[in-house]
């Protein structure tokens, strides 16, 4: 599809007032800002979770001020069900998407805002709303709820009498996670839209940055797999208020109480089909933009073209369409037909092949680089570190028989926290680092930068590494305690050494804290292109004027132009004409 | 910031990347290659099938984690910024052609080889002559039911549960053919093919003993069947793997895997107590 002509744009005068700039904006840079300011304010709160949690795993009978005493279970089951669900969707939907897809996406196809930009309003603070009435459920009789982040029935389906927090806290959770999935769709068809509609003349999809490619394609991923994720969410709040059996079979009794629950005819591997269903692209979502930052920073800082690129956007789409296929192989165990479970594993396999690629051109872009180690480009080196030991613990899950041992345990934690809990927010940090200076007008210090940088990759490793060895062994997720299990209690040792990891790695988040909000009054200032980089947000101030490009822009190349051989500057942006772009020796 | 630096001492980053890399790699080959932290050990042939298998899957994940963070430590030491002129390219489609094509056989053949075991596992009913043993999983207790003297399962019924009467299957009260044993651990010969048929009656629950590789999630409202053929005398835990509740990291039992003769001992035991 050909780029369109300029679009006509989106507004008249600029808003007055600090509320209707800064609180009810409609413009897609003061939007972004809020998503990304939501995000830290989620993993701040998910990660101050995880230390209670980690605490408690390394001295059970410690008194931590606030608990009444040692940590109970279900106040341990409460805090991993809420770190899980405020991580998945708060923070690694949010930032990498809506964060940085809504500020970047329409200056990097050249468009002075989304699409949308009232629908894209509602869709933050509906998100937001979500958010809140989420961590409400920590404050209401009963608690948080305990069933994890799944919120398999029937645990989660039957209310109080099947455990603590199983009552309103349950309840909120689906209620926010209802509003999460709403807002999602609106970003969805925000993004989609304004990608096939918005583009400048010139800007063909195969000239889009690889960021741009990533944000589309996980659109129509969101697009597609949040309206399964709401309508199992409405099932279950049926189920839960309206006596309905979608996931309640019948003849259940809790707690020996006569008699058998008012229910018939459900099967709880019904959610679990449709939460999966949702969740396996879910994952996606939460990697797919921070490997288009991964690609931009590593072509950015080795001063190379991205290696493959079209090969890069096919992976994209690859990725995407396959991950819609896979969603059994959380299943293997859970009384699923084991014919299908083989169906599974090999496009599971399958999907490994894609994101292999990806890797392959990853180094390829470095190979022959000029290499420039800024706080972003170490970021996303350390990407694909984590990305490669992450998706290979991914190969022995994959396959159902190699799976039996290891469902459920410690080794399908290292997993996902690899490369979502880490990879997926190295992309994170590398995309912050590298578009402050765009956003806020200032750089951060860069020494702050490489201080967090080690701090966090080698204590990433060093907190999720050994929970292979776990999980190998035999550790269970959701534990609150090992019991009477001697073979767990003898884990105490590797339980101390992960936790102090974690403490030392999450107080190192400091340094990022610290940085960010010092640089934005005392941050050197920087100019329009600081890293002298080629795509299109580049090419305009630093921070951008409201309706981003002062004049129409029009694009005459690809989006990574770097060392191009006979020109003066070793990058070519993608706005130049090629009059003006200077030949060497001129 | 409007200009980049090329300073001597800015490659040092990408020397101290390589290094941590290398530590990375090397202590993590070390650790697995050195089994210090080992499963434990399968006593079924099934299960030293599964062992295979995941043997496999370390050699062959292990050489790609060795060759990808190495090659990643090589490309950010020998391609730092030394005031060298970066290589133009935009990629290479032989290349791309050659690799996804490697890594697709590769990927495919690991899951081929996998599907062996599995089938063993689940395509495989239990033979004709298996102990049938029902297990009755709840908040937070297991309970296993044999079939008694008489050979026979007696009938079950959600409205007869009653775990203060010592009834936790719910055998209907009036059944004359209450001969059946009901105990908290699961006691098996060893070498005898033992078939369970697993219920719930509140929650999802996993029944996970380490030792033979088994982990089969209880759906309530499901009858989920396993076998499997122990082959060494020994006591191994029962532990659910599948988040229940608040008291899920209790809900523990035992496997006893004993000689022929110590089996019907104890099922004559526990026969005589039925009848007190």
């Amino acid at each position: 599809m050909s780029a369109h002509a300029h679009p006509v744009s989106h507004h008249g005068a600029a808003p007055q007032g600090f509320i209707r700039r800064y609180i009810f904006s409609t413009n897609h840079k003061v939007i972004g800002i809020q998503y990304w300011l939501l995000a830290l304010t989620a993993v701040s709160v998910g990660m101050l979770l995880s230390w209670l949690f980690r605490t408690h795993l390394a001295w059970p009978h410690f008194a931590i001020p606030g608990f009444g005493g040692a940590m109970r279970p279900e106040q341990y089951l409460a805090l991993v069900t809420m770190h899980g669900t405020i991580m998945v969707f708060f923070v690694l939907t949010v930032a990498p998407q809506s964060g940085f897809g809504n500020y970047f996406l329409p200056i990097q196809i050249g468009a002075d805002d989304m699409a949308f930009p009232t629908l894209n309003m509602l869709s933050f603070w509906v998100t937001a709303v979500a958010f809140f009435v989420l961590i409400s459920a920590f404050f209401v009789p009963g608690g948080a709820p305990i069933n994890g982040w799944t919120s398999y029935p029937t645990l989660s389906a039957v209310g109080p009498i099947a455990g603590p927090g199983q009552g309103t806290g349950e309840t909120l959770w689906v209620i926010s996670i209802g509003l999460f999935c709403l807002a999602s769709l609106l970003t969805a068809l925000n993004f989609i839209a304004t990608t096939i509609e918005m583009r400048a003349e010139g800007m063909a999809l195969m000239r889009m940055p690889l960021t741009v490619w990533a944000w589309f394609v996980t659109a129509i991923v969101a697009l597609l797999a949040f309206g399964v994720l709401l309508a199992g969410c409405i099932l279950l709040l049926l189920d839960r208020t309206a006596g309905t059996s979608f996931f309640i079979p019948a003849g259940l009794v809790f707690s020996d109480t006569q008699p058998p629950l008012n229910h018939a005819g459900g099967s709880p591997l019904l959610w679990e089909h449709l939460f999966w269903f949702f969740g396996h692209p879910e994952v996606y979502i939460a990697i797919l933009p921070s490997m288009g930052v991964v690609s931009t920073v590593l072509s950015t800082f080795s001063r190379k073209p991205v290696f493959g690129y079209k090969a890069m956007a096919y992976a994209l789409c690859a990725i995407a369409f396959m991950g819609f296929t896979v969603w059994g192989h959380h299943m293997f165990v859970s009384g699923m037909s084991p014919y299908s479970a083989l169906a599974f594993s090999f496009l599971t396999l399958a999907i490994g092949v894609p994101s292999a690629i990806k890797t392959f051109n990853w180094l390829g872009t470095l190979w022959g680089g000029k290499i420039q180690f800024t706080s972003a480009m170490l970021f996303a080196i350390g990407f694909v570190s984590m990305f490669v030991t992450g998706g290979l613990s991914g190969l022995f899950l994959a396959q159902p028989a190699v799976d039996l041992p290891l469902h459920d345990t410690y080794f399908v934690i290292a997993h996902f926290h690899i490369v979502m809990g880490v990879a997926a927010i190295f992309g994170i940090f590398a995309g912050t680092y590298y578009w402050y200076p765009k956003m806020f007008g200032r750089c951060m210090n860069e020494k702050l930068g490489k201080l967090h940088f080690w701090f966090t990759f080698i204590g990433a490793y060093l907190i999720f590494m050994p929970m292979h060895w776990m999980g190998i062994m035999g550790a269970l997720r959701r534990y609150a305690q090992p019991g009477g299990l001697a073979f767990l209690q003898r884990m105490a040792p590797i339980e101390h050494f992960i936790t102090i990891a974690a403490l030392i790695t999450g107080a190192a988040q400091l340094f990022f804290y610290w940085n960010f909000f010092w640089s934005l009054r005392h941050g050197e200032k920087a100019g329009e292109n600081p890293w002298h980089a080629t795509t299109l947000e580049w090419s305009i101030p630093s921070p951008p004027p409201p309706e981003n490009f002062l004049e129409v822009p029009r694009v005459y190349r690809g989006p990574y132009e770097y060392s191009v051989p006979g020109y003066q500057e070793d990058y070519i942006p993608q706005h130049l004409a090629p009059e003006q772009v200077a030949k060497a020796g001129s | 910031m409007s200009s980049r630096k090329t300073e001597r001492g800015a490659g040092s980053a990408g020397v101290l990347l390589a290094l941590s890399l290398v530590i990375l790699v090397v202590t993590t080959v070390f650790i697995f290659a050195a089994r210090i932290f080992p499963m434990a050990p399968s006593i079924t042939r099934v299960g030293d099938w599964i062992d295979g298998q995941y043997d496999l899957t370390l050699w062959i994940t292990g050489v790609i984690f060795v060759v990808a963070q190495i090659g990643l430590a090589w490309m950010v030491f020998r391609y730092r910024d030394r005031g060298q002129k970066a290589h133009f390219s935009h990629g290479n489609n032989l290349l791309e052609i050659i690799w996804t094509s490697a890594t697709f056989v590769l990927f495919i053949a690991l899951g081929a080889m996998a599907v062996h075991a599995w089938s063993q596992v689940h395509f495989v009913s239990a033979a004709p002559n298996a102990l049938k043993i029902d297990v009755m999983a709840e908040q937070f207790t297991w309970n296993f039911r044999y079939a008694g003297p008489d050979g026979k399962f007696a009938p079950i019924a959600p409205k007869y549960y009653n775990d203060a009467e010592g009834n936790p299957f719910g055998i209907a009260s009036k059944s004359k053919d209450t001969d059946d044993i009901v105990s908290p651990i699961l006691e098996v010969p060893v070498g005898q093919q033992v078939e369970l048929r697993m219920e719930s009656k509140d929650v999802i629950h996993d029944f996970y003993v380490r030792e033979l590789r088994i982990k089969q999630d209880i759906v309530p409202g499901m009858s989920i069947p396993i076998h499997f053929t122990p082959l060494k005398i020994g006591t191994y835990d029962i532990m659910c793997a599948q988040l229940c509740g608040l008291g899920h990291y209790q809900m523990h039992s035992t496997l006893h895997v004993v000689s022929e003769a110590d089996f019907q001992k104890w099922l004559k035991q526990q026969e005589a107590e039925n009848q007190q």
